[in-house]
């Protein structure tokens, strides 16, 4: 980890063992402060799942990572968050070009009021690619890896909203999936669905997780425990413990990540 | 005695939506009445179809078309300048600006709303004429474009506010997956707001086309009182409003056929805007539909 962190040059053809950090990151909303100073290194190629009772930090740190926050009024952030060891950060970074590198899927499904086709070919087309070819290509491949593709493949004109929940979630995965980012993450995606639904998914996510860095916020702490590599517990904005999901659920280090996990929280 | 109160308030309030409706039907009989009794003298035909509205003058024409492309051209005119201007308003103010910008701007832009349309029409004849005119040499004093362009103006607020509202009422999850998909604000606004925006853009548009076919002040002071079957914009023409002003200011005598030429027109105005204000209600009622 020392190694990593004096690894100033940068090159992205060095397969990093961290794909994302936060350095001494403190959020504030106005005055209140959401987070509360979290160092942190997130493993490539693996799942990482963030828990914690509700308000703790969890989306608020989770969405710093693709700049989400930066819309949200009195937001301000001290320290760096690092991708590939670049500080996303930094005044000459193009914060449109960096999302394209990180999909983002929200509690909430959220597909545009659009044609499913429409929807997976959002992200290309914004890039100004036009070759229908190519676009018909991408589309009935990402519908492909998130396993929609045999139930919608006859209504790919038809509007995305009369999808059920699960098959539009499933969309937005594949509609971030559509632009080839290297990061995933995903904010409580399955708290809105049903238990099938939400077993489809966690099951995409273990096949993601082979090409893709992912990271999802969970309150499910079953969740986490099937499809995490490793868990991070946060409390009233700060990072407790994190570890192996295995070690963290089994033999936890704190007192409070014990509390939690067992259920015996105030 | 409490019960005696609230039956007071009852009969009060249904007394007042009965007037209401009263007053509204009794508009449109009379309308209907004196309507049929100008068309059983002036074939509909005609009405429909010549070309000329001389019902003042010796030889008389009675072809509301002349009166129809006045308020044509000015209504286009005006829509054609508010809604890019309107539109990009409503998108700046919804997207872009600071919260407390958008809480002093937009009652400021109301207010352009409540100038006295007489105001406009001065406005449009004494300072927009005389503008252009250093432009456009073949200008006349009166013409469809001065009053277009302040009709516009007028117009701009309606379609601005009640676009911005349907902007703001685009969930911000939406808005949200607009970005994190790496869209830029411009984006953001055409691609994903703007569309899932359109059912209340259109409307305000629809309201802002009916409010300015039924202006009368403005183009009655600046566009002049010419009946004429013409899109040229630099020329006096007359709208249906206009007409029924000079006539009811003039000292036509009641119950004659000149006298029912207003409610000719009037009619026609009113199936005009009523169909418009009908199309509204049913987008409205379509995106109701949609998002609940
Ligand atoms: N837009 C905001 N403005 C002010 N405070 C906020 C905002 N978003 C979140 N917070 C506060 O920040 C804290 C963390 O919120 P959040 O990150 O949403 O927690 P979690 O996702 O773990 O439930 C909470 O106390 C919440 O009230
Ligand atoms: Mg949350």
């Amino acid at each position: 980890m020392s190694k990593e962190k004096k690894d100033t040059v940068i090159d992205k053809s060095i397969k990093r063992k961290h794909k994302l950090q936060a350095k001494g990151v403190k959020v504030f909303y106005n005055d209140f402060m959401a987070i509360k100073g979290i160092d942190m290194n997130i493993r490539a190629n693996k799942v990482t799942a963030f828990i914690g009772p509700s308000g703790c930090g969890k989306s608020t740190f989770l969405r710093l990572f693709d700049r989400m926050n930066d819309y949200v009024d009195g937001f301000r952030m001290e320290g760096e968050i690092l991708i590939d060891g670049e500080n996303i950060y930094k005044k000459k970074v193009n914060v449109e070009q960096l999302r394209k590198q990180v999909g983002m899927v929200f509690q909430k499904p959220n597909p545009f009021p659009k044609s499913i086709f429409e929807n997976v070919a959002y992200g290309l087309k914004i890039q100004g690619i036009k070759d229908k070819k190519f676009l018909q290509e991408k589309v009935v491949a990402s519908l492909k890896q998130v396993a929609l593709w045999d139930e919608v493949k006859d209504d790919l004109h038809k509007s995305a909203l009369a999808l059920s929940g699960g098959q539009q979630q499933r969309l937005c995965i594949a509609r971030a999936l559509a632009v080839e980012p290297s990061i995933i993450l995903m904010d409580e995606p399955t708290s809105a669905l049903d238990p099938l639904s939400t077993a489809k998914i966690e099951e995409l996510i273990y096949e993601l997780k082979e090409k893709y860095t992912i990271v999802i916020v969970t309150h499910n702490m079953q969740q986490a425990g099937r499809v995490s590599d490793y868990t991070a517990f946060f409390y009233l904005g700060e990072l407790i413990e994190y570890d192996k999901s295995k070690k963290l659920f089994t033999n936890p280090e704190k007192q409070q990540t014990e509390n939690y996990i067992t259920g015996r929280f105030g | 005695m409490r019960k005696l109160k609230e039956a007071i308030i009852e009969k009060t309030l249904l007394t007042s939506a009965l007037v209401t409706i009263a007053v509204t039907a009794g508009i449109i009989l009379v309308l209907s009445i004196e309507a049929v009794n100008f068309f059983s003298e002036v074939s509909v035909l005609d009405f429909l179809t010549d070309t000329e509205w001389t019902p003042l003058f010796a030889d008389k024409h009675f072809g509301i078309l002349p009166l129809l492309s006045g308020t044509l051209l000015t209504s286009i005119i005006a829509i054609a300048f508010a809604v890019p201007i309107g539109l990009s308003i409503s998108i700046y103010i919804s997207e872009y600006a600071p919260k407390s910008f958008r809480r002093t701007i937009k009652p400021a832009l109301e207010l352009l709303a409540a100038v006295p349309t007489v105001v406009y029409g001065f406005f449009a004849l004494t300072v927009v004429t005389p503008f252009l005119q250093t432009f456009i040499p073949g200008l006349s004093g009166f013409n469809s474009l001065s009053a277009g362009l302040v009709m516009g103006i007028m117009i701009i607020p309606f379609i601005s506010s009640l676009s911005e509202d349907a902007l703001h009422a685009v969930p911000n999850s939406l808005r949200e997956a607009g970005y994190g998909m790496g869209s830029t604000k411009l984006q953001n606004s055409f691609r994903i707001l703007v569309p899932a925006a359109s059912s209340g853009i259109i409307v305000s548009v629809i309201l802002a086309i009916s409010r300015a076919i039924g202006e009368t002040m403005i183009v009655a002071i600046a566009a002049g009182q010419q009946p004429r079957l013409t899109f040229d914009p630099t020329v006096p023409v007359e709208t249906i409003t206009a007409y029924i002003v000079q006539v009811s200011l003039g000292d036509v005598q009641h119950g004659s056929l000149e006298y029912r030429t207003i409610f000719a027109a009037g009619i026609t105005l009113f199936i005009f805007t009523f169909l418009l204000n009908t199309l509204s209600y049913q987008i409205r009622k379509k995106f109701r539909e949609k998002y609940e």
